[in-house]
């Protein structure tokens, strides 16, 4: 018999039960809560009279709609009064049903994929749902953790159990070490480029590899969150030092005996030499160049070096319009150095690169150097409360600000710009979120990914540069 | 949610390749605390010339006539036709619900988004999975025949319709919830002593999982 995978060993011990067609019920350990997918969920829930089946397996927080200035004021300092019910919504579907929430004044709300690995409420082996599609985010940990809709949300308050397929085991081996210059964000987007946005549909990633190995657990996070965008429900790395160490010690996590019971058995979540992959993919990370997205789907990207494609280089027919109608959308001629296209705004945060490492690189970039004039806006924000003060902790903001930044309150922001952090029509970001999808960022904006460095380097350029020439 | 058994209707035919969940419903109505609401804002940013707010009147907006589902032709279609990897990206509950409020009741698809096939099928929206040739084939016949209709049978896992026909595939258990218009919840709940079973057993071997809950069950 063959051995397992690491998502082969965690599926097997959440097994409640199997029905013949091979349709399970799955026992969910951690259940993240934010405010945009859960309010129907709760309605639902009280509408059939149910209440949550394990109320400490639930962490809430507002992330999505929450403001990035005026958080003195709290939710009062919410000028949208759609955006303040839904944050009042959850406060209240919280303190009805004893859920732990950190609420918008608490110092350590952020990003719910940015406090769940931060608090230790994201522990190796668990299973790990959250009605949102970044949840692929805790799988670093080598946690089963993917995004679920808001049936789902409701399903798992109500019963603790998803009813799940198994999906087939892809793994991704990056071999050699990542150049100067380049993260784990450049390694997705190239991983994104080759393999498309459905590439990893049906299947969940193990990312592996001496490069991955070599990634911090910040870097590790950054990779698996946007396993969605190659269609993957979940992507994971096995646990190892690294791993543990980032643990250890964090307020959720297990101490003294239960952690050495814990270590014990967190140690064996590596895949056996035997385990069978349905997919693999071999990638050498030597290769590998900051990349910039240059299109309307993060599978449309490019090195730094490259030139903006024209859809004759497709040979799929499908790829082609896809490539004619980005191109239209952002604006762009086929044959453009990606390196001269022009940047209005700048976002530095996220769920994909709102963390401490994150803003460290960027002001390493950033530091004795300003944003160009022509940028109109170039803005930090924080994943979390926790991330902002240890940033303000080793002066980053001086940095931010000095370089003409604006240092802002930790949330969603805009990433999807359900607040008011947005692109206007025609405008262009560099951004180190996780989508340029059409209007992603605003109505009619542009945006093209990097990572964290690189888009300090197009906010200093006033247009993309390759970060490796500034350092 | 409504039973679906089978279904009759116009197909309209959207023929784009990778369409996300942000195309579909617009994050500027996620803001909604309710499940109703989101018909008028179905693919906003594609339907309408103006930019898309929460409670702004549908009849006061600037139509964008080039977009196909604002084509008199697929005025009161209920099927969806759409190409590979429909409903990437968010996880957003409120496209499926969209979709609905719309007028859909199936969308036909050579391959869908996993999270958005099953948010489909919680919420009585068809998600239908064809080879394909059988979609290019159907893009062929909707393109040229005005109003041409298809019927979706769950029963029996077929599409027909004149000149086509097409059997699909769906696991048993989501089609009998259909069938039925079940809830998911009260099927799993009826496993509730296998949950409470497994639940004390998992509890013993990984006790820091239940770190927190003290000793409340």
């Amino acid at each position: 018999m063959a051995g397992k995978t690491v998502y082969d060993k965690i599926w097997d011990v959440h097994v409640v039960a199997e029905r013949d067609d091979g349709v399970t019920i799955l026992y969910i350990d951690r259940h993240l809560l934010h405010e945009v997918t859960s309010p129907q969920a709760f309605e639902g829930l009280a509408l059939a009279g149910r209440s949550p089946w394990r109320r400490h397996a639930n962490l809430a927080t507002p992330d999505h709609n929450v403001p990035t200035t005026n958080r003195a004021r709290g939710i009062e300092g919410i000028d949208d009064p759609v955006a303040r019910e839904q944050v009042v919504v959850l406060d209240e579907n919280c303190a009805r049903y004893g859920i732990e929430q950190f609420a918008m004044t608490d110092r350590r709300q952020g990003i719910v994929h940015v406090i769940g690995p931060e608090q230790g409420a994201t522990l190796p082996g668990m299973t790990i749902v959250c009605g949102d599609s970044h949840t692929s985010t805790h799988g670093a940990f080598a946690a089963l953790a993917h995004g679920i809709g808001t049936s789902e949300v409701e399903h798992v308050l109500a019963t603790q159990c998803l009813v799940q397929r198994k999906s087939r085991n892809m793994r991704i081996v990056v071999d050699g070490e990542l150049p100067f210059g380049t993260t784990a964000k450049d390694m997705i987007l190239n991983i994104i480029g080759r393999i498309g946005t459905a590439g990893a549909t049906g299947h969940a990633i193990e990312y592996a590899g001496s490069a991955v190995r070599a990634l911090s657990m910040e870097a590790r996070m950054t990779l698996c969150n946007m396993s969605i965008e190659a269609g993957a429900r979940a992507g994971l790395v096995a646990v190892d030092d690294t791993t543990l160490d980032y643990v250890h010690g964090r307020p959720f996590a297990p101490t003294g005996a239960m952690w050495d019971r814990a270590e014990d058995y967190w140690r064996t979540l590596v895949s056996d030499a035997d385990a069978n992959f349905d997919t693999e993919i071999g990638i050498d990370a030597t290769t590998i160049v900051p990349q910039v997205t240059w299109g309307t789907s993060p599978e449309l990207v490019l090195g730094i070096d490259e030139n903006v494609p024209a859809p004759e280089d497709f040979d799929d027919p499908a790829k082609r319009e896809l490539c004619g109608r980005a191109l239209a959308y952002m604006d762009l001629e086929p044959g453009t150095p990606i390196g001269s296209v022009p940047v209005d705004r700048v976002f530095i945060g996220s769920c994909t690169n709102g963390r401490i490492e994150d803003l460290r690189a960027a002001a390493a970039v950033l530091e004795g150097r300003r944003v160009a004039a022509s940028v109109t806006q170039a803005m930090a924000v924080p994943g979390s409360g926790l991330v902002k003060a240890q940033a303000e902790a080793e002066g980053l903001d001086a940095i931010f600000r000095g370089a003409g930044f604006e240092w802002r309150d930790p949330g969603c922001s805009m990433c999807l710009a359900m607040n008011d952090d947005r692109l206007y029509p025609g405008e262009r970001s560099a951004a180190t979120s996780n989508r340029n999808f059409e209007g992603r960022q605003g109505h009619q904006g542009r945006t093209h990914l990097v990572s964290p460095a690189m888009a300090a380097a197009a906010a200093v350029a006033g247009h993309f540069t390759d970060v490796r020439e500034l350092a | 949610m409504d039973a679906f058994e089978q279904h009759e209707g116009t197909v309209a035919a959207l023929d784009r390749a990778n369409v996300d969940t942000d195309q579909i419903i617009p994050k500027q109505f996620l803001k909604s605390i309710r499940r109703t609401g989101f018909g008028d804002n179905l693919f906003d940013a594609w339907r309408y010339l103006d930019e898309g707010e929460i409670g702004k009147n549908a009849n006061e907006r600037r139509i964008n006539h080039d977009f196909v589902l604002n084509e008199p032709r697929y005025a009161g279609a209920s099927i969806l036709l759409a190409r590979d990897n429909f409903g990437c990206g968010s996880s957003r509950e409120h496209a499926v619900w969209a979709l609905l409020e719309y007028g859909f009741r199936c969308v036909i698809a050579p391959s869908f988004a996993d999270i958005f096939f099953n948010n489909s099928l919680k919420n009585g929206l068809l998600p239908v999975v064809l080879t394909r040739e059988d979609v290019d084939e159907l893009f062929g016949i909707v393109h040229r025949e005005v109003g041409y209709a298809l019927r979706v049978d769950l029963d029996t896992q077929t599409v027909t319709g004149s000149g086509f026909m097409a059997h699909f595939d769906i696991e048993p258990e989501p089609k009998r919830l259909l069938m039925q218009g079940l809830d998911e919840i009260g099927a799993t709940l009826a496993h509730a002593d296998a949950i409470r079973e497994f639940e004390s057993r998992h509890r013993q071997r990984m006790p820091w999982v239940f770190a927190r809950d003290g000793n409340a069950p």
